[in-house]
């Protein structure tokens, strides 16, 4: 029985670390989302921001240090992203893939010319990663049956970033539902004209959403490389930016509900590695792959409509054209 | 043009000039789109406290003139004074700041929003909500007790009726403050009853100092709620009138103007058998109801005018008629073939059966811009045989169509490479009317026959239509040209709203009297229960020469 | 209104601003080079002859060719009906599964001339299966196709890697791949075909595939141009409403013309399979679907413009592997750098250089043919 929780309880413990930097990318995608513009790039800036974080963070030595630098890095790719499609009124799908490409190109282009190391940077450790932190109090409460064990072995021992995410979604709720910034940034996602004719700049409106995205983005890609693990390897966010678009899309483009399709996929992905070679009683074996594959195909089953009806932000895509 | 007599007009009219300054003023506004003029040289008086009416046909530039107010467009040359204080209004933001709120014809509001929300986007007074959402609501409930505008704060916009939606637009307005409120055609989204609501409400606003400019084309409404009304005709302001002095004739003749008629060289129509009758069509789209019964039957060797302001059920007539949008009640006969909205055809199945259509606007369907002319030139009839081979296209064929149908109508330069976009509007129209003509079809549907051609053309294409109905065709004509109508049609049916309220036979009609119709207001008929109504205009059918107009 | 846009002529439509994109992109990716401490002089004279320097360079660079081909016809099919298939990736996945099933089930009975056209086939129906859900979805059910086609590629390589590690795997063995197949299923290498005239040269991984890549841009051209379907395939595209009112049924269109799309982005399977590994394998279509849309976007969406751009790309990749030798700070990933660069300023910067050529072209012909349109 003992072992049974055990096991459910470091299934949940993965799952929060996997499911970092999904809630903070999803977060990002609905800022950016709700004010009309897609964001598939949410894997791109990922990816630059754990670059940019091990790096600044090798050479400093200071992982507060890399997160900054991987908030600039992304902010940037946000902001190159705004450029295509708010002032030039580019594809916003072809800009996102333009800038994921660049960023698997640039990271290892300049990884290797920086630390010659085929595209890894050194390996951090001390003060250049975020290392866990134990909660006032584990230690003592650990014996204490299932709520001690609870607080000891899941809520506590987390890096800083893995609390920043999942207070970033309260934050976020906060931010789009209590301020005047969110009020017009869920308005501008539905009907920029309203916004416009309220005397609001569109175009000023949907850059703060974007660069919103790309804090967002960055803190979860220095997650990546500082604080889950010690170096930038190729490729490293391998397709979680795209599940993280997923999830927020799950989700229904809003905060709570994403928080929880993201702790769904992450457990999926959880218990994925445990339940391999698992026979469960009454269904048998399940295929690893079959769980890897389920967030995205619970998410094409959500958008063909057969469960609920996830309904984007109505101006999504379009660029704003004022003049008629 | 009457120039004339609208100066000595004005004149009369602008004799009391002493008190307050006027809440607007414009002088001199122009504005252009590339070569239209949509303003030019337009001044404008509105005195505080009063309902002024701008009225005018599609396209006279009263949205234009509204939009410069507002800042969403800047003028070209011109000043704005407000209160008698020169301003630059250069956006929205502006315009609100110095009092002005306008309600557009299309609501400017965010279907997932609270009233509350909507009201207060832009204007929160804060960077937190909590707080000024708290005032907001108070302000929000003391606004609506003052003027009597009733609405649930916290009703999710996207669920109201359209007249809610409105009043919460109204709402928007007066809670930024404004003190000069316009409304853009205001009542076309709304039922009668909506409507003698709204003018309730434009009345207590009128009486707390609210000065108020009211756009619209209907005659009745300028006569039931306005204080002074400005007839807008192509651009240009041509007549001012205190409305108690002025009468809905009048306005109608000012609206249209004395347009010389375009001379058409034609005999008199020998209509013949019954090709097309569509019987009781009726369609909904988002609970506006954009066709109201309509019966109407298009017989061989005349002209059947349409004539209307637009957005009153024309295009989706049009639509109807021709298989784009499928029928939901209603029933069309053509030749053998019934068409109900069980038995569906496809635009496709309409041509086979010899329905020949010429959208009302080519360039959004009528042919593709990006397309050579050869291609345009077959849109719709590009799986015919004579295009094709087995699996490819026989482009010889589709380039000697093309070369034909330019030469037979004169389309210049004649040049089938040439892509459809950089043909001018008229060699474009000729075109379409080409292709849609060219296979002699028992009807054809036109809209707007010469949208955006040059004078040449114009005689050119109505020419074509006469001889094809002199050839035995049935021809229904759609146009927000009134002479158009009246020089080409044989049978005018004036529709208002969806509904079809009046029937003038094309010899005896003038514009005048078609102009109160399009106003809904030559005719106390035309309220009647569509039941009643349809019975009576079926009635009349046989005799083309009874006038419907009082 | 007519915008004044209409009537720049087609040499700088279609010629000079792609050009000064392309150009933009060039200049951006050397300024990389530069960055990183190398000469971007001498890194382009490395990498045209790692491309083209000797028999061996070119037959890689035409091998990458082929594959760059039949992502950048698909992609720029769906395109041409205004759909962004972003999913040839998982369409060439499935492709390429239905042509290791085939082969591995008749390789044994039946000789090359039997399976070729049959792998055709068989591939061509996997990848228009794989591309006819997020179609459908998109013609009947609204679900936005870029997204689905990004969903369905991660769904296609779970489903390999199951079929792989579970089914094909070779008894005993360590790794997800299937049994190689027999000579019976291998297409000729250009080595071996030009042994049959007795030239011998150096082996590379390019295929007879190559004319299957070719006569696909023959066949999209006169589908796209000379076929009634190809027709309302590019009416829808350019104007929905147009399309209606023709008569075309809209829904049909979309979907078929997603599943020519998912049957060309298929046939990276064919050259994979049958030319190159002789075996079912992961990771076989490696980035040439995205990479497709970089190509349909740089070939304007034309065929010669593909097969051009499918050069370049292929040259980018095989001299960017050579490159990458010569300088050890240089990696191959240098080329997807370049790519991102390309497909930014080439497809969303694309109308970025244009007011500024407008302007210019305007300033210096004089206003008479510009009033053409109305």
């Amino acid at each position: 029985m003992d072992d049974t929780l055990l096991l459910l309880i470091s299934a949940l413990d993965s799952t929060l670390r996997v499911s970092t930097p999904l809630v903070l990318c999803a977060m990002a995608g609905i800022f950016s989302e709700r004010s009309g513009i897609i964001d598939i790039s949410l894997e791109g800036k990922l990816l630059a921001g754990a670059f940019a974080a091990a790096a600044a963070a090798a050479v400093s030595g200071s992982a507060f240090v890399g997160l900054g630098a991987a908030i600039m890095t992304s902010v940037v790719m946000a902001l190159l992203h705004g450029f295509a499609c708010i002032t030039h009124r580019g594809n916003q799908v072809v800009s996102g893939l333009a800038i994921n490409i660049l960023a698997s190109g640039l990271t290892v282009t300049l990884g290797v010319a920086w630390f010659h190391k085929g595209g890894q940077t050194p390996t951090l450790s001390g003060d250049a990663r975020f290392s866990p932190i134990t909660l006032p109090g584990a230690e003592t409460l650990a014996d204490i049956p299932l709520l001690g064990q609870i607080y000891t072995e899941l809520l506590s021992g987390h890096n800083l970033l893995v609390y920043v995410a999942f207070i970033a979604v309260p934050i976020t709720w906060w931010i789009l539902y209590k301020t005047r910034f969110g009020l017009r940034l869920r308005a501008v996602g539905e009907n920029p004209q309203a916004v416009d004719t309220a005397g609001i700049s569109v175009t000023l409106l949907r850059y703060r959403a974007v660069i919103c995205a790309g804090i967002l983005c960055g803190i979860a890609g220095a997650y990546l490389s500082t604080g889950q693990n010690a170096a930038f390897g190729k490729e490293m966010s391998a397709g979680q930016g795209y599940i993280a678009l997923a999830a927020m899309i799950f989700g229904k483009w809003k905060p709570l509900p994403g928080l929880l399709a993201c702790l769904l996929f992450g457990f999926l992905d959880a218990m994925a590695v445990r339940l391999q070679g698992v026979s469960l009683p009454g269904i048998g074996e399940i295929p690893v792959q079959f769980m890897q594959a389920l967030p995205y195909i619970l998410t094409v089953v959500l958008l063909a409509g057969f469960i609920g009806k996830a309904v984007a932000p109505k101006a999504i895509g379009n660029p704003y054209v004022k003049e008629r | 043009m009457s120039i004339k007599s609208i100066t000595t007009g004005q004149s009369d009219a602008v004799g009391e000039q002493s008190a307050p300054p006027p809440a607007i003023e414009l002088k001199a506004i122009s504005k252009s789109f590339g070569l239209v003029k949509a303003n030019h040289n337009v001044d404008l008086k509105v005195l505080p406290g009063t309902i002024h009416g701008i009225i005018g046909e599609n396209g006279a530039g009263k949205s234009t003139l509204m939009s410069i107010l507002y800042g969403f467009y800047e003028a070209d040359s011109g000043d704005i004074f407000i209160h008698g204080h020169k301003k630059t209004i250069h956006s929205s933001r502006d315009a609100i700041s110095f009092g002005i709120g306008m309600v557009h014809q299309h609501f400017m509001l965010v279907e997932t929003f609270t009233v509350l929300e909507n009201v207060m986007l832009g204007a929160e007074g804060g960077t937190l909500l909590n707080e000024s959402s708290k005032t907001a609501r108070e302000e929000l409930i003391k606004l609506s007790k003052e003027y009597s505008l009733s609405v649930d704060p916290d009703a999710l916009t996207g669920d109201l009726p359209v007249g809610l939606q409105q009043r919460v637009e109204i709402l928007k307005a007066l809670y930024r403050g404004a003190e000069i409120l316009i409304l853009d055609e205001p009542t076309g989204v709304l039922t009668p009853q909506e409507t003698d609501q709204l003018f309730k409400i434009l009345d207590i606003l009128r009486s707390r100092g609210v000065s108020i400019i009211l756009i619209t084309h209907k005659l009745q409404e300028i006569m039931a709620i306005t204080d002074r009304v400005s007839v807008m005709r192509a651009g240009t302001m041509v007549s001012e009138r205190e409305t108690v002095a002025t009468s809905k004739n009048e306005l109608a003749e000012l609206m249209v103007g004395r347009k010389v008629l375009l001379e058409v060289d034609k005999t008199d129509a020998n209509p013949a058998e019954i090709l097309l009758e569509a019987t009781d069509l009726t369609h909904e789209e988002g609970g506006v109801v954009l066709l109201d019964s309509v019966s109407l039957n298009l017989r061989a060797g005349e002209i059947v005018g349409i004539a209307g302001v637009s957005g009153n059920g024309q295009t989706q007539l049009l639509a109807a008629l021709s298989g784009i949008c499928p029928l939901q009640k209603g029933s069309i006969q053509i030749g053998d073939v019934k068409i109900t909205p069980k038995a569906h055809y496809s635009p496709k199945e309409f041509r086979d059966i010899g329905v020949g259509h010429v959208p009302e606007d080519r360039h959004r369907m009528g042919m593709v811009n990006a397309f050579a002319a050869r291609e345009t030139a077959i849109m719709g009839f590009h799986e015919d045989p004579a295009f094709n081979g087995k699996i490819l296209m026989d482009q010889k064929a589709i380039e000697e169509n093309c070369t034909r149908l330019m030469h037979d109508y004169d389309v210049r330069p004649e040049d089938p490479s040439l892509k459809s976009a950089n043909f001018s509007g008229g060699n474009q129209q000729k075109l379409v009317l080409a292709r849609e003509m060219d296979r002699n079809p028992k009807v054809l549907l036109v809209g707007q026959p010469t949208r955006g051609v040059d004078i040449g053309a114009i005689e050119f294409i109505h020419k074509n239509l006469i001889k094809m109905r002199d050839a035995g065709s049935a021809i229904l004509i759609v146009s927000v040209e009134l002479e158009e109508i009246m020089s080409l049609s044989d049978r005018i049916l004036v529709m208002f709203e969806g509904r079809i309220v009046g029937e003038v036979s094309g010899k005896d009609a003038n514009a005048q009297q078609l102009g109160l119709l399009m106003g809904n207001a030559g005719n106390q008929k035309a309220d009647l229960p569509p039941d009643e109504k349809n019975k009576d205009i079926s009635n009349r059918k046989n005799d083309h020469s009874e006038e419907v107009a009082v | 209104m007519s915008s004044p846009s209409k009537t720049l002529p087609a040499w700088i439509d279609v010629g000079l601003i792609p050009l000064i994109n392309i150009t933009f992109a060039f200049i951006v990716s050397g300024l990389v080079i530069f960055i990183i401490g190398e000469d971007p002089i001498e890194a382009v004279k490395l990498l045209v002859y790692g491309a083209f320097g000797n028999d061996y360079n070119l037959g890689y660079t035409l091998y990458y060719t082929t594959n760059f081909i039949f992502t950048g016809l698909a992609v720029a099919v769906a395109f041409h009906a205004s759909l962004f298939n972003i999913g040839g990736e998982g369409q060439a996945y499935i492709g390429g599964l239905g042509v290791g099933l085939l082969c591995l089930a008749l390789d044994q009975y039946v000789p090359l001339w039997v399976i070729l056209p049959l792998a055709i086939i068989v591939s061509g129906l996997f990848g228009a299966a794989w591309a006819y859900i997020p179609a459908y979805l998109q013609a009947y059910r609204g679900s936005h196709i870029v997204i689905t086609t990004i969903m369905f590629n991660f769904i296609a390589y779970s489903l390999i890697n199951y079929i792989l590690t579970n089914v094909l795997i070779e008894p005993g063995s360590g790794s997800p791949e299937s049994r190689d197949l027999l000579e019976t299923a291998h297409i000729p290498t250009f080595q071996d075909a030009f042994g049959w005239f007795g030239i011998k040269i150096e082996y590379t991984p390019l295929n007879l595939s190559i004319l299957l890549a070719l006569i696909s841009s023959v066949f999209v051209w006169l589908f796209l141009w000379h076929t009634r379907w190809g027709y309302a395939v590019r009416m829808l595209g350019f104007n929905n409403n147009a399309a209606n009112y023709s008569g075309i049924n809209t829904r049909r269109v979309i979907v078929g013309t997603m599943c020519l799309s998912g049957a060309l982005a298929s046939f990276v399977g064919i050259n994979e399979i049958m030319g190159v590994h002789h075996r079912l394998i992961m990771d076989f279509p490696a980035g040439y679907g995205y990479t497709g849309i970089a190509v349909a976007l740089m070939g304007r969406n034309h065929p010669i413009g593909i097969v051009i751009a499918s050069l370049l790309f292929g040259a980018l990749y095989q001299g960017g592997t050579e490159l990458s030798f010569e300088i050890s700070t240089i990696q191959k990933e240098m080329v997807l750098t370049i790519q991102g660069f390309v497909i930014l300023f080439c497809g969303a910067l694309a109308y970025m250089a244009r007011p500024t050529i407008e302007r210019f072209f305007f300033a210096l012909t004089p206003k008479n043919q510009t009033v053409a349109a109305e």
